[in-house]
């Protein structure tokens, strides 16, 4: 136990920093990424043309029967080649941090799109049958009507999820970029401290995503009225009987 | 284009084809992921039940343990593991683990030793038992306050109520998602490459990087880790529809 430099940490900051920037990043664009592929899939996967269902849930099926890491490895190898038939330009405009970010868009996309496959499906049918009563179509119907309330039952669990997201950012370090993983990993390869700065990293992710994960409960407890009355008058709810949206 | 005549050529190691790296990375994604559960199931279980209890001294623990294992990535626990655990033990322990321990046995058809294997398995197996836990103690608190209560009204003790009420039920309820979580097991072993355990993910890479068919090894890959998908899938439909309690509608078909 004895020998430990924690100043290492501390002379290691900027690098440390500059990995927990780089990790950011990655999460918000891979977040809002994903989110909004993510519904295209949902919306996709539910519509009554096969054409675009079954792609899309073969796309969905696909990436969630595979680990995150043959993902990435995946779109580290197909996204230059694409992007080479695209523009027609030599591989080298794409960085590994673009491949990075477009595999993370893809997985995510994957996993959002269950989530907001089951929010879409939580809203009454009669919502968008009412919105095509009133005129009505599909995309107005879903933007104005079918979309926000299932978002808003969804909130908790995107939150969750993206926590999760924060997490598995930390994977990009198969692809040797420096995250903040990597970039510790890296500091503790240079100055011969390894063990000090791993623990370190996992102090940090636990600490964020403990909070963060603390904060969604409160936010999940002060948004769903009918969670918050069926706890005061300890009524034991058996069923998803009080799970229909639609209070505004 | 594609060459899959390139898995029946001879791998510069181990004395097997390319066939063989990636039968041979098969065989460890399973014996990682098995092993693993086997420690996730037996130890989650406990945990979960133990978040149940109303009893502080044993609820606070379970909660701790879950707290600390989701919320640190899977990759720096692999880490902390491999790396950091010899370290922190007692000088002589950490020596043997770093010295003899690895030699204890030599693995079959792995380019990698027992500690790296050992590592892995105590990782995967220690983080999902978190997320067994909280399966485990959905599935409890899913069920009504009256079948505890009517337990106790019967004159049973509390672990009665668990052995012949709670837990009878709730296993049957978490089937489902159960079933996800040993799917994710699979998945995620592919995190043990970080370490140098040559499973599935890890033998497609190494022969994508011998070979330059990056293409035929990935997908090839691809395909047994969606056959393992679906073989799971049916397994636990069987044993699903085999525990299934007449009369009672579980919701959620997986």
């Amino acid at each position: 136990m004895e020998g430990f430099d924690w100043g290492v940490i501390w002379a290691n900051r900027a690098v440390l920093w500059d990995g927990m920037l780089l990790s950011l990043k990655l999460f918000v664009i891979a977040l809002a990424g994903g989110i909004f592929f993510g519904t295209l899939l949902a919306m996709a996967r539910l519509s009554s043309f096969k054409i675009l269902s079954y792609p899309a849930a073969g796309f969905v099926n696909l990436i969630r029967s595979i680990p995150f890491i043959m993902a990435i490895f995946w779109f580290y190898f197909l996204t230059p080649m694409l992007v080479q038939k695209i523009t027609g330009q030599q591989g080298e405009a794409v960085g590994p941090f673009t491949s990075a970010i477009v595999a993370f868009i893809m997985v995510e996309a994957a996993y959002y799109s269950e989530i907001i496959r089951a929010g879409i499906q939580s809203v009454p049918r009669g919502q968008p049958w009412a919105a095509y009563a009133l005129g009505m179509n599909y995309w107005q119907a879903m933007g104005f009507v079918v979309l926000p309330q299932a978002f808003r039952n969804m909130i908790p669990i995107m939150l969750t999820q993206a926590i999760i997201l924060f997490q598995d950012t930390s994977l990009v370090y198969v692809v040797g970029l420096k995250d903040f993983l990597g970039a510790a990993s890296k500091a503790g390869q240079l100055s011969g401290r390894i063990i000090e700065l791993y623990i370190f990293v996992a102090i940090v992710f636990l600490i964020i995503c403990f909070g963060a994960s603390k904060l969604v409960k409160v936010l999940q407890n002060s948004m769903d009225p009918t969670r918050q009355r069926a706890v005061k008058k300890d009524v034991t709810l058996n069923g998803p009987g009080l799970n229909t949206s639609g209070s505004t | 284009m594609l060459e899959w005549k390139v898995f029946l050529e001879q791998a510069p190691s181990g004395g097997m084809t390319y066939l063989g790296w990636l039968m041979s990375g098969v065989l460890w994604t399973i014996l990682v992921a098995s092993a693993a559960w086997i420690i996730a199931f037996t130890l989650g279980s406990i945990i979960g039940v133990a978040r149940t209890v109303p009893v502080k001294w044993i609820k606070f623990p379970a909660t701790v343990y879950v707290e600390i294992f989701r919320n640190i990535p899977l990759l720096v626990q692999m880490f902390l593991w491999y790396f950091v655990m010899p370290e922190i033990v007692p000088e002589s322990i950490g020596n043997w683990l770093k010295t003899e321990y690895p030699n204890l046995i030599t693995l079959p058809f792995a380019q990698f030793s027992l500690w790296e294997f050992t590592a892995a398995v105590l990782c995967l197996g220690l983080y999902t038992a978190s997320r067994v836990a909280e399966q485990v103690r959905a599935g409890i608190e899913s069920l009504p306050k009256g079948q505890t209560n009517a337990g106790l009204a019967m004159g049973f003790t509390l672990p009665q109520v668990y052995k012949y009420v709670l837990l009878p039920m709730s296993y049957r309820l978490i089937i489902p998602p159960m079933t996800s979580e040993f799917l994710t097991i699979f998945k995620n072993s592919s995190t043990a490459l970080t370490i140098g355990v040559l499973e599935l993910t890890a033998q497609s890479r190494q022969i994508s990087e011998y070979t330059f068919k990056t293409f035929e090894a990935f997908t090839a890959a691809t395909l047994i880790y969606i056959v393992i998908t679906l073989t799971v899938i049916f397994l636990m439909r069987l044993l699903e529809n085999k525990l299934r309690v007449p009369g009672y509608v579980s919701q959620g078909g997986h």
